[in-house]
């Protein structure tokens, strides 16, 4: 599914992170940690297709395999989460695009505002709408940046719910709060 | 079928959000308005036709380049370009959209621009009507292509410029040599240009947004 070895990334003369090694199949899932600047963004970036390494061997699954969720919701302000939802569906190629939308709506409570611009949405909402992209295409590996980023404690609780249901798919999820997927990890990489 | 489709809800998506945000096309026909108006009392009494149509194609690139400016605001500030370019539709699409998009704008900015030169200067023929179309096509399909390099750069706001205007200056000869005069021939060279740069801009889009 993913895997990398001896994986490395510089910005010029700045090392980012050098010799990581990292292996994911269906049913793994592998929770990244460390503190703000120590590289955590950018190896999901990398292991997201969205980044070139700098050293070492990726071999990635194709594109519309893969869920990326950064640290923004990566969806159009002034289009309506149903607009958004469309185009997406649209460019992955979903088929019964009309009842996937509806489905995730429902299921992320977005489905009475479905008609309203996203730019009017609090940050939570644009972040609820944002896993519904990455969930859209039903991809089989998900990498997700700090997916729990402005959620509310009934958003935190869907996502918890959403993960322990997505745990047959491979997962790479980064957080500052580990505690809250902990149970689900099954394999570990801590930045220092 | 399917790389169509992609691109009608690239451009549609493109049409419906300057259609809610009202900021490229506005700017654009009040850059282009002002700038005609300033030519019209910069310019002395009894300047010739010629003159006044190289001063056309001058606002009409500024015009054109600004609104190539904005073309990947949506994008950039959001970060959607990562979203458009995970998708496993092909990225050219983004590209051919975008150009239609632009196209659109430039379009509609020129509709007012034309009748507003005829009344400040003189009367426009069919030859220039045909070479500002052409043009367009060429100054789009080349300006969303440095509009996307300026994108992924820092200082985005000087880079477009310095790539696109260098790039439009065979559009500007052409344009002023088949609307002063020189027609089929600076028509067809007009051709030429949007079919070369049309087709590396197509074929280089994917390098330009893709690190990997």
């Amino acid at each position: 599914m993913l895997s990398a070895r001896n994986l490395s990334k510089r910005f010029g003369v700045k090392r980012v992170f050098d010799r990581v090694d990292v292996s994911v199949v269906a049913g793994d899932f592998l929770l990244v940690t460390g503190p703000n600047g120590s590289g955590k963004t950018t190896l999901l970036r990398v292991l997201a297709g969205l980044a070139a390494p700098t050293g070492g061997e990726l071999e990635l699954p194709p594109r519309e395999s893969i869920g990326y969720l950064g640290h923004e919701p990566l969806v159009y302000r002034e289009l309506t989460p149903l607009e958004n939802l469309q185009l997406f569906g649209r460019l992955y190629r979903v088929p019964e695009r009309r009842e996937r939308i509806g489905m995730l709506l429902e299921r992320f409570g977005l489905w009475d505002v479905r008609h309203d611009r996203v730019g009017t949405f609090s940050r939570g909402m644009q972040q609820r709408l944002g896993l519904c992209r990455v969930l859209l295409h039903e991809p089989s590996l998900l990498v997700l940046d700090e997916p729990f980023n402005a959620l509310d404690a009934a958003g935190a609780e869907l996502l918890d719910e959403t993960l322990t249901e997505l745990s047959a798919r491979a997962l790479v999820v980064a957080t500052h709060d580990p505690e809250r997927v902990e149970h689900l990890a099954t394999d570990r990489l801590a930045f220092a | 079928m399917n790389y169509l489709a992609d691109v009608g809800a690239l451009a549609r998506k493109d049409l419906l959000l300057e259609l809610r945000a009202k900021e490229t096309v506005p700017a654009m026909l009040l850059f282009v308005l002002s700038t005609l108006t300033v030519f019209h009392f910069a310019l002395p009494r009894g300047t010739g036709h010629v003159a006044a149509l190289g001063l056309l194609w001058v606002a009409l690139v500024f015009t054109a380049l600004l609104g190539l400016t904005r073309a990947f605001v949506p994008e950039r500030e959001q970060g959607l370009m990562d979203a458009l370019v995970l998708a496993p539709a092909d990225r050219s699409a983004i590209w051919l959209a975008k150009v239609l998009a632009v196209l659109a704008f430039l379009g509609l900015a020129e509709v007012v621009a034309l009748p507003a030169f005829a009344a400040f200067f003189s009367g426009i023929d069919g030859r220039t009507v045909a070479a500002v179309a052409l043009a367009d096509v060429g100054i789009c399909a080349v300006g969303t292509l440095t509009g996307a390099m300026a994108v992924a750069g820092r200082a985005r706001e000087l880079i477009l410029p310095l790539l696109f205007l260098p790039l439009a200056i065979p559009v500007v000869v052409g344009g002023v040599g088949a609307s002063a005069g020189a027609g089929g021939r600076y028509l067809g060279f007009l051709v030429l240009y949007d079919a070369v740069f049309g087709l590396l801009a197509w074929a280089s889009f994917e390098y330009v947004v893709s690190e990997t």
